[in-house]
């Protein structure tokens, strides 16, 4: 079980409270996660990544163990701890007011 | 009894105001997407309790809502708009070839008789259409194909389709604007296009009387005369009598021809208001005056509306979408500030009175005037 937590802008678009879990299958990547995520709530498609290009949006970050996986390849193993489930892996939206 | 509902689009929020025929006492329902720009949002005039938003922001992109009550609950619709084929490029603001991005949707445009299909205006400027409620979109490439493209540059805010307006007499006729490009007409629902600049003249780009280049804010439309066009440019309030072949000037006596908006009355289609500001580069109202411009005349002739406004230490701008009027008799109008209030005039303009004070400051607002 993966443990996903949204900015507050996405959990209001997904209706979800709190945490999100969700189930990987096989390697858990960020691209597995983001897979799983969309495919149970499509209507964030388009809002963390390009729906063509499958990029990060510029302004989406990603965190994790305490560490910035924003760069990592997404193809690249997340951390055995978010794997696990024992930490989430953090959506967040870059820090800006207004 | 007849009823209004006001759909107003903010940089925080939508919001829907409600008022039975009278329009004197008025619910406000919102703020809807809270935190999010919604650039648009309007409603199917074959069936009002289908609504369309653009929902958008930097961090998280676009998403498309769409209402079946009336903007009661609201549903996430598709948000993947893809340019057909290799995008290509446009200008950039320096003059350098720039390739197609999409930003956000500008306009969102039901079809006059179908409530599944809607019309897209986006930035950079393109326009798309779904028939299936907005669940699917296909990009009508004719536009951006048109050999001006390359050349089409962006204006302040941006390369954006703004505009759409549907024929009501002549199916498979849409105008659209896009600063600054200028208007664009297609006779063969949008597969082709032609640019309808002829008569314009802009200062600002080298060839002032270029056939495109042009930075219309908004063209306007009465159902009952499609043949004849106002326009609301950067400089200069215009008008068209053959469909957008050709233009002429109308600012007459306006204290200023710049502005964003232009709308026509309901039952008078050459009555026509506008909000002019100070100029391009101090985007408020002239003399700190809240004034809106009427002319009974198509235009050249013009009084200011100011019974309810506010006509001092004002410095707010009306945006080029929100201004709208409903169809009720006397015809009411209503249009939103950059400052957050929300004016409406129950009598054709002769005396206004805020709906609402304090939102967000408004991207957009329209009306439907509800059986």
């Amino acid at each position: 079980m993966i443990r996903v937590v949204l900015p507050a802008h996405l959990r209001t678009l997904a209706h979800v409270d709190g945490e999100v879990k969700l189930d990987v299958e096989g390697q858990v990547t960020q691209r597995a996660v983001l897979d799983a995520l969309e495919a149970c709530y499509p209507m964030l498609r388009g809002t963390i990544r390009d729906q063509v290009t499958q990029q990060r949006r510029a302004f989406v970050r990603f965190f994790g163990c305490e560490q910035d996986l924003s760069h990592e390849p997404p193809d690249a193993p997340l951390p055995e701890a978010v794997a696990t489930g024992a930490e989430p892996l953090l959506v967040v939206g870059a820090m800006a007011g207004g | 009894m007849s009823g209004v509902r006001v759909l107003v689009g903010t940089r925080k929020g939508a919001f829907v105001l409600t008022s039975d025929g009278t329009r004197e006492r008025w619910d406000v329902n919102g703020p809807h997407f809270g935190g999010w720009e919604i650039y648009h949002l309007k409603g199917s005039p074959a069936d009002p309790n289908r609504l369309y938003a653009s929902q958008s922001s930097s961090w998280f992109g676009q998403v498309i809502q769409r209402s079946n009550d009336g903007g009661k609950t609201w549903q996430t619709a598709g948000n993947k708009l893809t340019y057909e084929g290799v995008p290509g490029t446009h200008l950039w603001y320096d003059g350098t070839p720039r390739p197609w991005e999409f930003a956000r949707v500008w306009h969102l445009e039901p079809s006059l008789t179908d409530p599944d299909t809607v019309y897209a205006g986006i930035q950079d400027a393109a326009l798309f259409r779904s028939v299936d409620g907005a669940q699917t979109w296909q990009e009508l490439p004719g536009l951006r194909g048109h050999k001006s493209a390359p050349l089409w540059q962006p204006g302040a805010g941006g390369l954006c389709l703004h505009t759409i307006v549907l024929d009501p007499s002549h199916p498979g006729r849409i105008f659209i604007a896009i600063s600054a490009a200028g208007v664009f007409r297609s006779d063969d629902a949008g597969t082709t296009w032609q640019p309808m600049n002829r008569g314009l003249r802009s200062e600002q780009i080298p060839d002032p009387t270029a056939e495109v280049g042009h930075c219309v804010h908004r063209i306007a439309m009465h159902r009952s005369r499609p043949g004849v066009l106002f326009m609301q440019k950067h400089w200069d309030v215009m008008r068209s009598d053959d469909a957008g072949e050709s233009w002429r000037e109308i600012s007459g006596n306006l204290p200023t021809d710049f502005g964003f908006p232009i709308d026509v009355h309901a039952h008078e289609p050459d009555t026509i208001y506008v909000v002019p500001i100070k100029s391009d580069s101090e985007h408020y109202v002239p003399d700190a005056k809240l004034r809106v411009y009427r002319s009974r005349t198509g235009g050249n002739e013009w009084e200011a509306l100011t019974n309810g406004l506010p006509q001092r230490d004002c410095y707010v701008n009306v945006l080029r979408d929100a201004m709208a009027v409903d169809s009720l008799d006397p015809c009411g109008v209503y249009f939103g500030t950059t400052g957050g209030q929300v004016y409406a005039s129950a009598n054709a303009g002769d005396r206004w009175a805020p709906i609402v004070r304090d939102l967000p400051s408004v991207v957009s607002v329209e009306v439907q005037t509800l059986p």
